[in-house]
């Protein structure tokens, strides 16, 4: 289970009302969240569809697009049900505002925990079928026939055995009379047209030719430039700094200073690094100022055998433990990690007395609106959100400490300006995934197969800043998400160990959250224990899992597509890792080498999938790539270190990420399945760590036990 | 002193500071944002531009290196050969994902077809090393360029 799974809170048809309402600009079909408000308003403003007379329909996007295809899927549900070909609409970012647009499983508008498709695939196909229906109903009453002579088709209505055939945009004034449907029947799966069915992305062209805006592309009229230098210690601050070298330089036009950071403004980014560049500025460190990562981990080491909170307790384990010992116990280390999304941190606000305008690419919108609000003092009904494309979001951008600093600069700035930051303060001032141990403790019964299994988390609660929501007496919900394990073990224990980082540092949800941070522990400790009940990986995971037919079902996949029972030369291994979140079920193998001189080489990553309902079957194959490859980057090289209160990594020299020459092929496969749809942007990362790790051992005998895999290790195996 | 930029065929006069990296008067001075900022320094390759036909990290190339040599960025490389056939393979593969670092992808597969005409995987790793994606579109580049190779 991860952060945003709460059992409780499915969409219930009941919650759902359809406004519809005639504006300037066309038909206009949108869902109302709550029924009592809405009941006193039937034309609400909210909106998902907009037909005009002429031209193009516009779906207008709920989530935003970060890469995740998600701009793709919604319209795909939309046009199913709406009866349009996907090349006769465009698409629109939503405006900030969350009665109209939250996301129905969180409540706001976050684009986030996987949960986008689960949380619109209702009420899109429901938007699509509800402006179907009235434009049926209005063609019916102007050629007066029964709304079951006529039916839809690729914007059109069409009568059937008739020659009569309306555009869509022909009929919206008569659409905008008809009675909203209040129970829209939806189309059986096995009708789809759509859905299901491979389509090209509608963000590609865009995206190809360079006219894609990011938040970066942003240039309002009169748009001034600004580089950024955030104080680089934690909770540090400025002490001082001389503006004048800056000021001397060509461009230039204003240095800012705000507590935490100096901004230097020009009339292009260039002139404004290089004024920056040229200043001399003194910081005061702050009582962080002697962190090292030294301190930081032996604090973890610590925490480890420290006082922890009691989450799940099934079974009882201290007797299975006492009765059954030896007690096995691994401890596995992971490491700072940094986002590093390829569209550096960035912000563009326009302060004015009356009034605010942000433009930005950002996974959470109103927060965003709130932050700019809140710094600038004015009513958040005077901020406007321009949101763009986002180059990247990996949970880098469900955090507003951008929009903060830039709107604190844009308040000394005349006109808009547009904060970019380096990517030195990129990787510097991230919201990091902080250090994560794990302890993990079992017992074997005489079949071999755990009697018991005890897991201490030990970590920050993100939670407890960023969704407070998500915790429960003390325990962070998300850094608990799958501790347990998927196994069927009749004891298991888990508690959470709260350890957070230093002082001023933030620490913030990051690809996989849950998931990525219990898995590594999860599947290399069942590993483990295969390994000492002298089982095979995949058989003893297959008995662990006869409960689990989903999970086990995406396990003997990818078992057959890597094939598992096929032997392998010297310096080969192979590993497993299965994880079931985001309601979806995966089961990943990874082939490593290790050459003679230690070289290692990842040769091969299969992967068998079960995301329920697949919406685009080719974005399910790109997310899960994507999550591999984000999850090898992390494997292979992340770990951010802190030396002076202060991050020492600060660009792709020394915080290496993957590149298309460490990239092994990458095999999806698909369980076909008609359950409800998963998530699928975050599926691939969580297993990549373990499956490595677990084929390493394969290979060579050798368990790591810690993040990033350290490749001078395996030189000396 | 302003320099003469020719991007994309057409003339600019900029007046900036001769060390002011071309990436930014690009982006800023000119108003072309299809080139990307990604590390500035050389590491990441979303920058990529080509001067004189040859592909450069645009943010590290000082744009009194660029003056009076032809500049063709993302916005212009489908009017070349390769470029359109790189685009197109783009297109029927869907590589990109948030897409950000794909115009300093095109620009360099780009850059690799008009001199390999037939890239082994091997000439494509090399080449395309220079240029990250953090969503992991690797496969999919290496299909695309094989595939506008073949065209």
């Amino acid at each position: 289970m991860s952060i945003f799974d709460r059992a409780n809170l499915a969409v219930s048809r009941r919650q759902l009302l359809i406004g519809a309402s005639l504006t300037g600009a066309g038909l206009v079909i949108g869902f109302k969240p709550h029924p009592a408000a809405a009941a006193s308003e039937p034309f609400a403003p909210n909106a998902f569809i907009r037909i005009p007379q002429d031209g193009k329909i516009t779906f207008v996007m709920p989530s935003v697009e970060m890469g995740q295809g998600i701009y793709t899927a919604v319209a795909m549900m939309l046009a199913e049900e709406l009866e349009v070909g996907l090349d006769q609409v465009t698409l629109e970012h939503a405006p900030a505002d969350p009665k109209q647009y939250a996301n129905p499983l969180l409540g706001d508008q976050i684009t986030g925990g996987s949960l986008a498709i689960r949380g619109v695939y209702e009420q899109m196909r429901k938007a699509g079928a509800a402006a179907r229906i009235m434009l049926i109903g209005a063609a019916a009453r102007e050629w007066g026939v029964s709304p079951d002579a006529c039916k839809a088709e690729a914007g059109h209505v069409v009568e059937t055995g008739g020659s009569r055939r309306a555009a869509y945009g022909s009929l919206i004034a008569a659409a905008a009379s008809e009675a909203v449907p209040q129970d829209v029947p939806l189309k059986p799966a096995s009708s789809y047209k759509v859905i299901g069915k491979p389509a090209h992305r509608l963000d590609s062209p865009e995206k190809v030719n360079g006219t894609a805006k990011f938040g970066i592309d942003a240039r309002p009229d009169g748009v001034s430039y600004a580089a950024i230098a955030i104080c680089p210690h934690f909770n540090g601050k400025l002490r001082a700094v001389d503006e004048a070298p800056a000021m001397a330089v060509k461009g230039v036009t204003q240095v800012v200073r705000i507590e935490e950071a100096v901004a230097v403004v020009a009339n292009n980014t260039g002139a404004a690094r290089k004024g920056l560049a040229a200043l001399a500025i003194e910081w005061d460190p702050g009582p962080s100022a002697s962190v090292s990562q030294a301190e930081l981990e032996r604090q973890m080491d610590a925490a480890i055998d420290g006082k922890a909170l009691p989450h799940l307790n099934e079974g009882d384990v201290a007797k299975a433990e006492a009765e059954h010992g030896p007690v096995h116990e691994f401890v596995y280390r992971m490491p700072i990690l940094t986002h590093s999304a390829m569209e550096p941190m960035n912000c563009t606000v326009h302060v004015r007395p009356d009034g605010c305008e942000v433009w930005v690419g950002t996974q959470i919108m109103s927060r965003t609106r709130q932050a700019a609000a809140d710094v600038t003092g004015l009513p958040v009904e005077k901020v406007v959100v321009h949101n763009h494309l986002l180059g990247g979001g990996f949970g880098r951008r469900l955090d507003v400490d951008g929009v903060i600093l830039a709107t604190k600069i844009a308040k000394q700035v005349s006109g808009p300006v547009k904060v970019t930051w380096s990517r030195e303060e990129d990787i510097r001032h991230d919201c990091y995934r902080y250090l994560n141990y794990s302890k993990v403790s079992a017992v074997l019964g005489p079949d071999g197969l755990p009697l018991s299994w005890r897991h201490r988390v030990i970590g920050p609660s993100v939670m407890a800043r960023w969704f407070p929501g998500f915790t429960k007496d003390g325990v962070d919900l998300d850094q608990m998400g799958g501790a347990e394990s998927p196994y069927a073990i009749p004891n298991r224990q888990t508690d959470f160990a709260r350890h957070e980082a230093p002082d001023g540092m933030l620490t913030g949800n990051w690809r996989g959250v849950g998931a990525t941070r219990n898995v590594p522990p999860v599947e290399c400790g069942i590993d483990e224990l295969a390994e000492l009940a002298g089982i095979d990986p995949l058989d003893y995971r297959r008995r662990l899992l006869q409960h689990k037919p989903r999970l086990l079902a995406a396990l003997d996949l990818a078992a057959e597509k890597a094939g598992w029972s096929t032997p392998l030369e010297k310096g080969k291994g192979r590993g497993i890792a299965v994880a079931a979140d985001f309601g979806s079920y995966a089961a990943m193998i990874a082939e490593v080498s290790i050459g003679g001189d230690g070289t290692f080489k990842t040769e091969r990553i299969v992967c068998a999938v079960d995301c329920g309902q697949v919406i685009n079957p080719d974005t399910v194959e790109a997310q899960i790539q994507s999550g591999v490859v984000y999850g090898l980057s992390a494997a292979l090289y992340g770990r951010i270190t802190v030396e002076n209160g202060a991050v020492v990594e600060g660009n792709f020299d020394d915080a290496p990420v993957l590149r298309i020459n460490e990239t092994p092929p990458i095999e999806v496969h698909i369980v076909p399945s008609a359950e409800a749809p998963g998530g699928i942007g975050e599926v691939g990362t969580p297993g990549v760590a373990p499956a490595l790790l677990n084929a390493i051992f394969m290979a060579t005998g050798k368990r790591l036990r810690t993040l990033p895999i350290d490749q001078s290790d395996l030189r000396r195996v | 002193m302003p320099y003469n930029l020719t991007v994309n065929g057409k003339s600019y006069a900029v007046d900036v500071d001769g060390d002011i990296p071309l990436l930014w008067v690009l982006r800023d001075t000119i108003g072309l944002t299809g080139t990307k900022f990604g590390c500035g320094i050389a590491m990441c390759g979303a920058c990529t531009v080509h001067v004189d036909g040859m592909p450069v990290r645009s943010c590290i190339l000082p744009v009194s290196e660029a003056a009076e040599k032809p500049v063709t960025t993302i916005e212009a490389i489908g009017d070349t050969p390769e470029g359109r056939k790189i685009q197109q393979a783009w297109l029927d593969i869907d590589v990109v994902q948030c897409g950000y670092c794909q115009s300093g992808q095109i620009m360099s597969a780009t850059a690799l077809l008009a001199a390999n005409p037939k890239p082994s995987d091997g000439d494509i790793d090399a080449v395309m090393a220079g240029n990250i994606c953090r969503c992991g579109t690797y496969p999919r580049i290496r299909a695309a360029i094989k595939l506008a190779a073949q065209g």
